[in-house]
C-alpha cells in the first residue's frame, strides 16, 4: 500500500510554516482596523441601547430597557403608564414600505432592460453593462441632488410640464413619498440590472426556440422559462436595492421634507437633534436585525441553489 | 432596420427595448441636466445665457469650498494609501497560498464594511469615538474612511494577484532571491497596477462619502460633499451644479481609470 | 556515459527514502512513495513517467518548492532539507519557462548573479556570454513578450545556467514546442550538457526524448521508481509490466517455467509456445510467471521450424510491416523490416512459423 494509506499524513515542512506565519502577520492591519473599526463599534451600538441616555446626548450606565420599551409606547410623565404608540412603527412601516416599492419599481424597469441588454450581440452587450454601471460611480449625494434639482417646483421638469401646457401651475413632485421612492430607484436601479443580466445571460436561446414548438405564446414562455431560470439574479438584485433602501438617509432626507421621515433620518435625528443615545442605538440595532434577517433568507437561498445544482 | 432573423425575432418583447432606452434616459437625465445648466451664463432654468464657466470660477475663488476641497483632498489621500498598503499586506495573505484557519471568516471580515448599511456604521463610528475619547475632526474621518476603503482597495488588489502564477516568485526564488527580494524584485511590480487601481478606487470612495463622514465629522472639519449638503439645504444655486458637475466627472473618469489600469497585460 | 574507467562516478544527487503525502485522511494522495534513486555527477539524467507519477514533484523537491514528508535529499553528501530554495546550488528551467515579463532578456538571465551580488561589469559579462552559448546573444534587450516560443525557451535555459549551477534541472522544457523545433533542441540540450560538464536532471512524459538524450533514465509511475538504467537496458530488460508496456510496444505472454539449465528458463504459454529467457534469482520449475518479449524480436517465415501461427491482420507501414498473428488463443505482434523485398509479405489468413530470438523474452517481476 501507498505510504498514505499506511498512515502518513502530510506533514508541513518548516519552510512552509515560515511563510504561514507571515501570511498571519500581513493580515493582522486589516483584521485589527475592521475589528477595531466597525465589529467593536456596533457592539458598542449594541451595548448603549440598553443604557439611560445623558442630558445633553451621551450615556448613563444605568442598565435599562427603556430605549426598547419607548419604541412602542409613550410613557405618561404624570401618572407613569404606558401607553402603546405607533409613531415609530409608522416611521419603520414606512421605511420598509418604500424600500419594498423601490425594490419593486426598480424590478420593473430593471428586468426587461436586463434581459434586452442579455439578448444583445457581444460587441454591444459589454457597452450597455458599461453604460447601465457608470451612474452608480458617481457621488451618490450627486445623484440624489440632481434629482431634487430635476423634479422640484422651480425645476426643469415643472418648466416643461407648463411649457407643453400640460399643467398651468407647477406640480408638486419634490418632498413627497413618491419623490423618495423615485431616488432609491434611481440610486440602485444598476443593482437590480446586474445580476438579473448575468443570469439571463447562461441562457442557451436556442432552447426557447425549442420551446416555441410546445408553446405557442412568447409571453407563457417568459412566464414559464425565462423567469424561474432568473430568480437567483432576481433575488440577489432585490435584496441588493431593498436593503440600502431600508437604511438610506439622503434619499428621504433631500426629497422628503424633513416629513416622510424614514429609518436613517430617525437614527440621524437621535444623535444630531433629539440627543437621545440609546434610542438611536436601539433603532439601529432593530434595523441590524431587519438587515440579518433578509440576508439569511438571500444565504438559504443560495444554499439552497447550491444544492439543487449539484 | 435590418430583417431581423427567426432566432432575434423569438427573443424580442415588445416594449422591452423601449423601457430599456427609458431606463437609460432615467439614469443619465439628472446629471446631464446639471452639467448643462452649470455651464448656462445667466442664473435662470427657463433662459439659456451663453455657454460659460463663470459658476466654476466663482464656486472655486469661495475660500469655504476651497477649504472643504483641501480637507476632501488631505482625508482621501491618507486613507487610500493607508487603505491600500492594509489592502496589499490583505490580499497577499488571503489571496495565495495554501488556506489559512479562518480563512473565510477573514475574507468575510475584511469586506464587512461593504456590507453594513452605511447609517449602521456612521452611528458606529461616532459612538466609537466618543466611547474612545478620540476627538471628532479631521482625523476622526481620515480613521473612518480607512475602515471602509479597505474592501475597495482589496478588490482590485486581490483580483491581479489571482492573476499572477506562482512560478514567478518560484523562479526568482530557485536564482536565489529570498521572499523579500522575490516580493519586491519580481511579486510587487507585477501586481503595482492591481495596487494602484485599488488606490485609486479607495481615493474616489473617501472623496464621495457623505453619511459617514457627517456623523463624524467635527466643527470645521468640512469635506466637499459635506459642503454641497449644507449649500443645497439652503436652496440652489449655480455654483453648486457647478461644483456638482465637477465632482461627478472626477468620479467617472477616476474609476474608468482604476478599471483600465488594472486591465493592463502583465507584458507591459 | 558514466566514467566507467575513470574509477567510481561522484555521486551528485542522491534521493533517499523519500515520501510526500498531501492532505489528511481518505482524501491522502501520495505523491512519491519511498523514492531512492542516485544521480551521478556529470550525467544527463531523465525523469520519465506519465503524468501524475510524481516526477515533477520529485524535481520540486529536489529544487526545494516541496517540503518531503519524510526521506532526504543529498546534494554532493550534503542533506538540502532545510534550505530553502535560494540556498540550494541548483537551478531550474520550468515547464512554462516563466520568464520575468517586466525585465528584459539580458535582465532576466542576470537576475541570479544580480542575487547573488556580483558586480555590475561581471554580470554583463556573464549575461552576454551565456546568451551567445544558448545562441541568442543578438537579442539581450528584448522582452520576453516579443520573444517566439523556442527563443523563449533559450532565454528560460539562460537563466538558469548563468550562475553555473551544480545541477540543473529541466521540468518538460520541450513539451510547448513544435516537433522540429523540440528534435533540435533535443541536440543542442544533450550538446550543452556534455560542454558545461553540469548535472542535468530532466523530466518528461515522452519516451523517444528520454531514449534519446539521457545517459540514464528513472522509469517512475505512481509515486514509485520502476526502474532506473541506460536506455538500452530499459528497452531490452523491462523488470515489469509497467516499463515493458511504457517503453515501446511489447507482447505479454503468461508463461509456466518447465525447467532451468544453468540461467535460462525454459517456458511453455498457454497455447504451448516454447520460449527461453534469463532465469531470475529463485525462479524454480513449476512457477507461473509473466514475460515481455519485443515484436521486432520475432522471426515470421513461411514454413519450417517454428511455432505455427496465423496471420490475422497486417499493417504496411513503409519502412515495417506489422502482423497480428494468431497462435491457439494467443494474440502476439510481430514486426518485420521490409529489407527483404517482396518475398517476405504474408496475407490475412497465411499459416507462418514463428521463431524466437535467444534474448526476445524477458520474464517480469510482476
Amino acid at each position: 500500500m501507498t505510504r498514505a494509506e499506511a498512515g502518513l499524513k502530510e506533514v508541513i515542512g518548516p519552510q512552509e510554516r515560515r511563510e504561514l506565519r507571515i501570511r498571519r502577520i500581513l493580515l493582522l492591519p486589516s483584521l485589527l482596523v475592521i475589528g477595531f473599526g466597525l465589529v467593536l463599534p456596533i457592539g458598542i451600538v449594541v451595548v448603549y441601547s440598553f443604557l439611560r441616555p445623558g442630558t445633553y446626548g451621551g450615556v448613563i450606565w444605568d442598565f435599562t430597557f427603556s430605549a426598547y420599551i419607548q419604541f412602542l409606547f409613550e410613557r405618561d410623565l404624570f401618572d407613569n403608564t404606558l401607553t402603546f404608540q405607533t409613531a415609530y412603527l409608522e416611521i419603520y412601516l414606512r421605511s420598509f414600505l418604500q424600500a419594498v416599492a423601490a425594490t419593486i419599481g426598480a424590478f420593473m424597469l430593471g428586468f426587461p432592460a436586463a434581459y434586452f441588454i442579455a439578448t444583445r450581440p457581444l460587441a454591444t452587450r459589454t457597452m450597455w453593462v458599461f453604460l447601465i454601471t457608470v451612474p452608480y460611480w458617481v457621488n451618490l449625494l450627486i445623484r440624489t441632488i440632481s434629482m431634487l434639482f430635476i423634479i422640484r417646483d422651480e425645476g426643469p421638469l415643472n418648466y416643461l410640464l407648463i411649457w407643453l401646457g400640460i399643467v398651468e401651475t407647477p406640480v408638486r413632485i419634490a418632498y413627497t413619498d413618491f419623490a423618495v421612492g423615485l431616488a432609491l430607484i434611481y440610486s440602485y436601479l444598476p443593482f437590480m440590472v446586474l445580476p438579473i443580466y448575468a443570469a439571463i445571460e447562461r441562457f442557451d436561446f436556442r432552447l426557447m426556440e425549442a420551446a416555441y414548438d410546445l408553446y405557442a405564446n412568447r409571453w407563457t414562455i417568459l412566464r414559464e422559462i425565462i423567469l424561474p431560470l432568473a430568480k437567483p439574479g432576481i433575488i440577489a438584485g432585490s435584496l441588493l436595492v431593498f436593503i440600502p433602501s431600508l437604511g438610506s438617509f439622503l434619499a428621504p432626507d433631500i426629497l422628503g421634507g424633513g416629513k416622510n421621515l424614514m429609518i436613517g433620518n430617525m437614527i440621524a435625528l437621535q444623535f444630531q437633534g433629539s440627543r437621545n443615545w440609546p434610542f438611536g442605538s436601539a433603532a439601529a440595532v432593530i434595523l441590524m436585525g431587519v438587515v440579518l434577517i433578509a440576508l439569511m433568507i438571500f444565504v438559504r437561498q443560495q444554499l439552497r441553489q447550491r444544492v439543487r445544482t449539484n | 432596420m435590418a430583417r431581423r432573423t427567426r432566432g432575434e425575432e423569438l427573443r424580442r418583447y415588445p416594449g422591452f427595448r423601449a423601457l430599456t432606452f427609458a431606463c437609460m434616459f432615467f439614469l443619465y437625465a439628472p446629471m446631464v441636466v446639471i452639467a448643462v445648466y452649470s455651464f448656462n451664463a445667466i442664473r435662470s432654468i427657463t433662459v439659456w445665457g451663453g455657454f460659460s464657466v463663470s459658476w466654476y470660477l466663482k464656486a472655486f475663488s469661495n475660500p469655504a469650498i476651497q477649504k472643504a476641497a483641501m480637507n476632501s483632498l488631505i482625508v482621501a489621500s491618507t486613507a487610500a494609501t493607508v487603505a491600500t498598503v492594509f489592502a496589499t499586506c490583505g490580499a497577499l495573505a488571503l489571496a495565495r497560498g495554501r488556506p489559512l484557519r479562518g480563512q473565510e471568516a477573514a475574507f468575510g471580515l475584511i469586506n464587512l464594511p461593504l456590507m453594513v448599511p452605511e447609517i449602521i456604521s456612521a452611528v458606529a463610528s461616532l459612538l466609537f469615538f466618543v466611547a474612545v475619547g478620540i476627538p471628532l475632526g479631521l482625523g476622526s474621518i481620515m480613521l473612518a474612511h480607512i475602515v471602509f476603503c479597505i474592501p475597495f482597495a482589496y478588490l482590485p488588489i486581490s483580483a491581479r494577484l489571482e492573476g499572477i502564477e506562482a512560478y514567478y516568485e518560484e523562479a526568482a526564488r530557485d536564482l536565489y532571491a529570498d521572499r523579500w527580494k522575490a516580493f519586491r524584485y519580481v511579486l510587487m511590480p507585477l501586481l503595482m497596477p492591481g495596487v494602484i487601481s485599488g488606490f485609486i478606487l479607495a481615493f474616489i470612495i473617501s472623496l464621495d462619502d457623505f453619511i459617514i463622514t457627517n456623523f463624524v465629522a467635527g466643527p470645521g472639519a468640512t469635506t466637499l460633499p459635506l459642503a454641497i449638503y449644507g449649500m443645497v439645504r439652503t436652496g440652489f444655486t449655480p455654483e453648486i451644479n457647478a461644483i456638482s458637475t465637477l465632482m461627478l466627472l472626477i468620479s467617472v473618469s477616476f474609476v474608468s481609470l482604476s478599471y483600465l489600469i488594472g486591465r493592463r497585460q502583465k507584458g507591459f | 556515459m558514466t566514467n566507467q574507467g575513470l574509477g567510481v562516478a561522484k555521486t551528485a544527487i542522491a534521493v533517499v527514502g523519500v515520501t510526500k503525502v498531501y492532505g489528511v485522511g481518505s482524501g491522502a494522495v501520495t505523491a512519491l512513495d519511498d523514492v531512492s534513486l542516485e544521480i551521478r555527477d556529470n550525467e544527463f539524467f531523465t525523469l520519465l513517467g506519465p503524468s501524475g507519477c510524481g516526477k515533477t514533484t520529485l524535481l520540486r523537491g529536489i529544487a526545494g518548492f516541496e517540503e518531503l514528508t519524510e526521506g532526504r535529499i543529498l546534494l554532493f553528501g550534503e542533506d538540502i532539507g532545510p534550505l530553502p530554495p535560494n540556498k540550494r546550488p541548483v537551478n531550474t528551467v520550468f515547464q512554462q519557462y516563466a520568464l520575468f515579463p517586466h525585465m528584459s532578456v539580458a535582465q532576466n538571465v542576470g537576475f541570479g548573479l544580480r542575487m547573488l551580488g556580483r558586480d555590475r561589469s561581471e554580470i554583463e559579462a556573464t549575461v552576454q556570454r551565456t546568451l551567445d552559448l544558448v545562441k541568442l546573444g543578438a537579442l539581450a534587450g528584448r522582452r520576453p513578450t516579443q520573444l517566439s516560443g523556442g527563443q523563449q525557451q533559450r532565454v528560460a535555459l539562460a537563466r538558469a545556467l548563468a550562475t553555473q549551477p551544480r545541477v540543473l534541472l529541466l521540468d518538460e522544457p520541450l513539451s510547448a514546442l513544435d516537433l522540429k523545433l523540440r528534435q533540435e533542441m533535443r541536440v543542442e540540450l544533450k550538446q550543452l550538457q556534455q560542454e558545461t560538464g553540469i548535472t542535468f536532471v530532466f523530466v518528461t512524459h515522452d519516451q523517444e526524448e528520454a531514449l534519446t538524450m539521457s545517459d540514464r533514465i528513472a522509469v517512475m509511475s505512481d509515486g514509485k521508481v520502476q526502474q532506473v538504467g541506460g536506455a538500452q537496458d530499459i528497452y531490452d530488460q523491462p523488470v515489469n509490466h509497467f516499463v515493458a508496456d511504457f517503453i515501446g510496444e511489447t507482447n505479454f505472454l503468461d508463461v509456466e517455467i518447465e525447467d532451468i539449465a544453468g540461467d535460462r528458463a525454459h517456458c511453455r504459454s498457454r497455447a504451448g509456445l516454447a520460449l527461453e529467457a534469463e532465469a531470475p534469482e529463485g525462479a524454480r520449475p513449476g512457477a507461473r510467471v509473466s514475460v515481455s518479449v519485443r515484436p521486432e524480436k520475432i522471426g515470421i517465415g513461411a514454413g519450417g521450424d517454428g511455432a505455427d501461427a496465423v496471420v490475422e491482420r497486417l499493417t504496411y507501414l513503409g519502412t515495417d510491416t506489422h502482423y497480428q498473428v494468431r497462435v491457439g488463443d494467443e494474440t502476439l505482434l510481430v514486426r518485420v523490416q521490409n529489407a527483404h523485398g517482396r518475398r517476405s509479405h504474408f496475407d490475412v489468413g497465411a499459416r507462418v512459423a514463428l521463431t524466437f530470438d535467444p534474448d526476445a523474452a524477458r520474464i517480469l517481476a510482476d
